[in-house]
């Protein structure tokens, strides 16, 4: 972790409630370019409810949410992206009865802001095509880019995130649980690929991840969520060793993945 | 290569529904020549406008996945907004003229406060919203009876050069008179030409893809960075502006504003139903309805009282097809065509065309 400069993204004091239920309890955090930060924490430890938060797709009951010191918790999730937040989803989250071409066209489309071209043809743009037939490779899924999304089979459906994600071209790059699901022999595309994306000193990577082989062999630094408060932060090494987080992990029976 | 870049790229993709489209488009040029009479002229007119009315709708319904039951009633402001002006200045292209802006700018701040401020809500209240607005117009314009001639609507004189009246030649092509009315009917069928190939534009421009983006999931196209309810409402006031074009060509064809012509629901019911027996979200889908549609509209109880003559040897064959029960008929042929063409007709043939190139 590089301590001495700027946090890119940061959050503080950030809380939400549903109900009567908190499932984000006052986390302040602060995330530094160049560095991969594991989000852990047993199922409902609000570590996607945080992940939201921080993408926009949820506002916060209270706190804030900086990015690049700026105040963004009352801009919505497409202002965050166009400032260079990258979300990836759990639950594969595409377009299904359009291509896999298409998912990842309309993102280079987004972020090369033609989205209001009504006069031009879609096919006329051939630059927006073949960046998105380069992010596709990088995801090996160019045999795939006639079928539609639906089609696919979940392995792959999980690559076309990881594929819409590259082509947001952001600074940060947040995977949510990129790899569950998958089969054994595709895990390793994924994880070059975030391996890849971290070579690149000044992104920004946060990952949340069940599997602690995963998160031990990319994670600078990990932090633990437990029913909403953060528990844990630091060095991996250290943080899964520290009682608090054995007990977490233990008492909800999840110690077979520690 | 100019016909692709006229289609914008989105060729039909079917051989049969080239052939349709094309049988369409030469029966509309050349209708007022080979189907003489005032009836034939005046079905192949509607088509034209239905076209224009039906896919601009289309761009909500078929591409946006907005539900809106408001489309009626930017038809009836370009109607009401030509016909008024004619009726109050007078027959001139400036009446004309007036009557058009004033009508596009009034659907366009309509559909920009529906848009902006319901937009953001669920879409079954804005489809709620939407009928109750359109609802309070349709009341509206029978109810301001000095000004909109209430439930009977007004007659108007349009500009002389399309009054039946007048011709533009004194010798006659093809053994009918260049009249008014022709120009006219040439007037409607080339502004719904034109219409048409800038909505086929539209949908298949960067702007019309992530219109079906937000159809598809509108929380992923927000993730993406585009700002749905901008697109939304933009889509919602092209689709009215459109629409309300579409009303203007009416209006002049007819020579006539009403409100059941209009703005009542059937027309809404209508639209919809043509929507989806052609195909959502294929912009040709509204050629193909339209036509199938308002021929059955207007010529079905014809053929059956031609089929109950020559069942009349059997009283209930003859019952059955009797010319009044034409309107059930109707209804049973839209039920098998949602029935076996879940996807419309263009959508099934295009499937169809799909399966025969990949076996």
């Amino acid at each position: 972790m590089t301590s001495d400069e700027h946090p890119v993204l940061s959050t503080h004091g950030l809380s939400i409630r549903f109900g009567g239920h908190v499932a984000v309890n006052n986390v302040s955090c602060e995330f530094r370019p160049g560095s991969l930060t594991a989000i852990v924490g047993p199922n409902g430890a609000g570590k996607t409810t945080y992940f939201n938060l921080m993408s926009g797709q949820l506002s916060p009951t209270s706190g804030s949410v900086r990015l690049y010191g700026e105040d963004v918790t009352r801009l919505g999730a497409p202002q965050r992206t166009k400032r260079g937040i990258g979300r990836a989803f759990q639950l594969t989250n595409l377009f299904p009865n359009l291509t896999v071409l298409e998912n990842v066209r309309l993102t280079v489309q987004s972020r090369a802001g033609l989205g209001l071209n009504m006069t031009s043809m879609w096919s006329s743009h051939v630059e927006l095509i073949e960046k998105a037939e380069h992010f596709l490779h990088a995801a090996a899924l160019t045999d795939r880019r006639n079928e539609l999304a639906s089609a696919l089979p979940h392995g792959d459906k999980r690559k076309l995130e990881i594929a819409i994600l590259l082509a947001l071209e952001p600074d940060i790059f947040m995977f949510d649980e990129p790899t569950a699901g998958m089969s054994v022999d595709e895990v390793p595309v994924v994880l070059d690929l975030i391996h890849h994306i971290k070579a690149q000193s000044d992104k920004t990577i946060l990952l949340v991840e069940h599997k602690m082989d995963v998160v031990r062999s990319l994670a600078d630094r990990i932090i633990v969520l437990h029913n909403g408060y953060l528990v844990a932060d630091g060095d991996p090494d250290e943080v899964m060793a520290s009682p608090i987080v054995q007990e977490a992990y233990l008492g909800t029976g999840m110690a077979e993945h520690v | 290569m100019i016909i692709k870049t006229l289609l914008s790229g989105d060729l039909p993709r079917s051989r049969i529904l080239s052939a349709m489209l094309l049988a369409v488009l030469i029966g509309l040029i050349l209708a007022p020549f080979v189907f003489p009479g005032a009836r034939s002229l005046n079905v192949a007119a509607t088509i034209c406008v239905f076209v224009v009315l039906v896919a601009s709708y289309d761009l909500l319904l078929g591409y946006t996945g907005v539900v809106s039951f408001a489309h009626t009633m930017f038809y009836g402001i370009g109607a009401y907004g030509v016909g008024l002006a004619l009726n109050g200045m007078g027959p001139s292209w400036w009446a004309v003229f007036v009557g058009t802006s004033g009508a596009l700018a009034l659907s366009l701040v309509l559909a920009l406060v529906i848009g902006l401020f319901s937009l953001r809500v669920k879409a079954i209240f804005y489809a709620m919203i939407t009928l109750a607005v359109a609802s309070a117009f349709a009341v509206l314009a029978s109810q301001l009876s000095d000004f909109t001639g209430g439930e009977d609507g007004r007659t108007f004189r349009v500009p002389e050069m399309l009054q039946p009246g007048f011709r533009l030649l004194d010798t006659e092509i093809l053994g009918r008179a260049i009249d008014g009315k022709l120009i006219t009917y040439y007037l409607v069928f080339f502004s719904a030409l034109a219409l048409f190939l800038f909505m086929l534009r539209i949908v298949n421009s960067p702007f019309g893809r992530v219109l079906q983006a937000i159809r598809e999931n509108d929380f992923r196209a927000e993730a993406l960075g585009y700002r749905t309810v901008i697109y939304r409402t933009l889509a919602n006031c092209l689709g009215a502006l459109i629409a309300t074009l579409a009303g203007v060509l009416m209006a002049l064809w007819l020579r006539y504003v009403g409100p059941k012509t209009m703005l009542s629901f059937e027309v809404m019911t209508d639209i919809l139903l043509i929507v989806v027996i052609g195909g959502m979200g294929t912009v040709y889908g509204a050629v193909i309805g339209s036509a199938l549609f308002i021929l059955a509209q207007n010529y079905l109880q014809v053929m059956m009282g031609k089929a109950s003559v020559a069942m009349s040897g059997i009283p209930f064959l003859a019952n059955l097809f009797h010319p009044d029960r034409w309107l059930l008929w109707l209804g049973v042929l839209f039920v098998l065509s949602v029935y076996f063409f879940p996807t419309g007709i263009v959508g099934r043939l295009r499937a169809r065309a799909l399966t025969r190139e990949r076996p």
